[in-house]
C-alpha cells in the first residue's frame, strides 16, 4: 500500500481522507496528496527502483496508488536523449530531450492516466471519464479498454481528426461538445457532481492523476545518474505538469535519492494564442486572467488553467521564465527538432522547443546549464500542423534520367 | 428576474441538499446575495475576506464565465441559469 496519509487543501490546509475528492469543501482550493515521507525514505532506494518495472511504477513508493494491480500499458521510462545538434543550433552546451512521445498512446498523459485509473479501481470506480484536448482522450480510452472499464470521453468538437480517430478506436463513448476545451471542462465539472460513480480523471480523481507527472522528474534524475538538471522547460496548459515536475525533484531530495539538494530552474512554455499563465508571469502577477484560446497548439489550449498560479509560483521561485510563441514559431520548432534530432513532436512539443529558443536568446536559459526540454506528445497526432510544409522532395517517373533531372545529389568522391 | 442557481455538490448541504435554488435578482451579485439570505452560509464559502469571489470559484451565466462579462455586476435575464462551479478541474 502506498505511503499516503490523506489529502490536504493547498490553500486553507484543511485535511481530508484519501477518497475521490479534488477540491476543498470549504474554500474550493485544490487538494494535494500528503505522503509519509519518512516511511517512503525508509522503503525507497536507487537499487529498488532499478530492479522495478521499466515504467512509472518503478517509483510506486512516491505515487498515490499501489503498483500491484496497476492499470498499465507501460507508460513511462521514455528515452532521455542527448540533443547535441539542436543544442549547437541554440548555443546550448548540454541539452537533453525527454522524449515522451514514446508512451503507449503517444503522450505524457499515459503517466497521469495510469495513476488515475489505478486509484479509480482501488476506490471502486467502474467508469473512466475525462475532459480532454485530445491526448488525454486517447489515453483514457486506451487504459479503460485495457482495464475493462467503461469510458466516457468529452472533447471539443473542433479537435484534430487524428485525435478523434485515435480515441474512438478504443471503443468507449466519445462525446464531441460544441465549444472549446474550457466549455468541455466546465461541463465535466458539473457532470462529475451528477455522476459520482464516474471517475473523471481530471476532475474528481485529479488529485491522484496529477501526481503521475512527477515521474517525469524522477526519470530525468535517474537517467542523469541520479542528478537533477539545472533547468527544465515544460509546456503549460493547466500548469499541473510543470508544478508536479518541480515537486518531483524536491521529493527525490526529501527521500534521500539525490546526493545534492537540487536547484532546478523551471521554465514554462505557452503559445501566444493561449498564454494566460505566461502573460500573468510577464506582468508580475500571480492571478491568472482567463483567455479565449486561438492557437494550433490545441493540446495546450486551456484558457482557464486550474494550476496557473501554482505554475507561476514554481517558475518564479526557481528563477525560471516563460516563453510565449507564435503558431509560426511552433511549426518552425517542430521542424527544427525533427531535422536536428530525429524526434517528431506534436504542436505542444513545438511550443516547448520554440520557447526554449526564446528563453536561450533572452539568457534565461544559460549556455552552460544542463537543460532538459520536455517533448510530451507525438507529431503523428497533429500532422496537419506541418503538412503544408512537408512533402516529397520531387515526384518523378521511375527512370534514372528523371531522378537525375529532379534531384541534385553531389557525385560520390 | 427569476433566476435558477445551480449549486455544486460541495455546497448542497447549505441548500438542504438541493441542486438548484430559485432567486429573484437583476445581477449576479444580487442573485448571490439573495442566495445567502435564503440559505445563510454561502457567502463565506464563495467569497474571500475582501468580498471578491474566491480564486477557485467560477460563476457562469448562460454558460459564460462572468469574468468575461461584468463580474458580479453582470445582468441576469429572466429565467436564466447561474452556475457556481469549482475552478479546479482539467488539464
Amino acid at each position: 500500500m502506498p505511503y499516503v496519509n490523506g489529502l490536504r487543501c493547498r490553500e486553507c490546509h484543511r485535511e481530508y481522507p484519501a477518497a475521490a475528492l479534488h477540491v476543498c469543501e470549504w474554500c474550493f482550493g485544490p487538494l494535494e496528496v500528503v505522503y509519509d515521507y519518512e516511511a517512503v525514505a525508509a522503503s525507497i532506494s536507487r537499487e529498488k527502483i532499478a530492479a522495478g518495472p521499466l515504467s512509472i511504477w518503478r517509483y510506486a513508493d512516491l505515487l498515490p496508488a499501489s503498483a500491484e494491480g496497476a492499470v498499465s500499458l507501460g507508460a513511462g521510462f521514455t528515452p532521455l536523449v542527448r540533443a547535441d545538434r539542436l543544442g549547437a543550433e541554440l548555443g546550448l552546451g548540454e541539452l537533453w530531450i525527454k522524449n515522451d512521445t514514446l508512451n503507449p498512446t503517444g503522450s505524457f498523459k499515459d503517466r497521469v492516466v495510469s495513476v488515475a485509473l489505478t486509484k479509480a479501481q482501488e476506490l471502486g470506480f467502474k467508469v473512466a471519464a475525462c475532459a480532454s484536448t485530445g491526448n488525454l482522450a486517447n489515453s483514457v480510452a486506451a487504459h479503460a479498454a485495457h482495464a475493462g472499464m467503461e469510458s466516457v470521453v468529452f472533447i471539443p468538437s473542433n479537435l484534430e481528426a487524428g485525435k478523434v480517430v485515435t480515441t474512438a478506436v478504443f471503443g468507449g463513448r466519445l462525446i464531441a461538445v460544441d465549444g472549446n476545451y474550457d466549455d468541455v471542462n466546465r461541463l465535466c465539472a458539473e457532470l462529475a457532481g451528477e455522476h459520482p460513480s464516474w471517475a473523471f480523471v481530471n476532475v474528481n480523481v485529479r488529485t491522484y492523476y496529477a501526481e503521475g507527472s512527477k515521474t517525469l522528474a524522477f526519470e530525468i534524475a535517474e537517467q542523469l545518474g541520479w542528478q537533477a538538471p539545472d533547468h527544465v522547460v515544460v509546456p503549460v496548459a493547466s500548469g499541473s505538469q510543470l508544478t508536479k515536475v518541480a515537486k518531483g525533484f524536491k521529493e527525490l531530495w526529501q527521500v534521500g535519492l539525490l546526493d545534492e539538494e537540487p536547484h532546478v530552474k523551471v521554465s514554462g512554455a505557452q503559445a501566444t494564442g493561449c498564454s494566460p499563465v505566461a502573460s500573468a508571469f510577464a506582468a508580475g502577477r500571480n492571478v491568472v486572467k482567463p483567455v479565449k484560446p486561438d492557437t494550433i497548439a490545441k493540446s495546450l489550449a486551456i484558457g482557464n488553467p486550474a494550476d496557473g498560479s501554482y505554475a507561476i509560483d514554481a517558475v518564479r521561485s526557481s528563477g525560471g521564465g516563460f516563453g510565449s510563441v507564435t503558431d509560426e514559431e511552433i511549426v518552425d520548432a517542430i521542424r527544427l527538432l525533427a531535422r536536428t534530432e530525429g524526434i517528431f513532436a506534436e504542436t505542444a512539443g513545438g511550443v516547448t522547443i520554440a520557447s526554449l529558443i526564446q528563453l536561450a536568446n533572452a539568457g534565461v536559459v544559460g549556455s552552460g546549464e544542463r537543460v532538459v526540454a520536455l517533448v510530451t506528445g507525438n507529431g503523428l497526432k497533429t500532422i496537419d500542423a506541418v503538412a503544408p510544409y512537408c512533402g516529397p522532395t520531387a515526384t518523378i517517373a521511375p527512370t534514372l534520367d528523371a531522378f537525375a533531372a529532379a534531384v541534385d545529389i553531389p557525385t560520390e568522391a | 428576474m427569476a433566476v435558477t442557481i445551480r449549486i455544486p455538490t460541495q455546497l448542497r448541504p447549505l441548500a438542504g441538499g438541493n441542486a438548484t435554488v430559485q432567486v429573484e435578482a437583476g445581477t449576479v451579485g444580487s442573485a448571490l446575495a439573495d442566495l445567502e439570505a435564503a440559505h445563510p452560509g454561502f457567502s463565506e464559502r464563495i467569497f474571500d475576506d475582501n468580498g471578491e469571489l474566491r480564486r477557485f470559484v467560477n460563476v457562469f451565466v448562460a454558460d459564460e464565465d462572468i469574468r468575461f462579462l461584468e463580474g458580479l455586476d453582470t445582468p441576469v435575464a429572466d429565467k436564466s441559469t447561474l452556475s457556481i462551479i469549482p475552478a479546479v478541474a482539467g488539464g
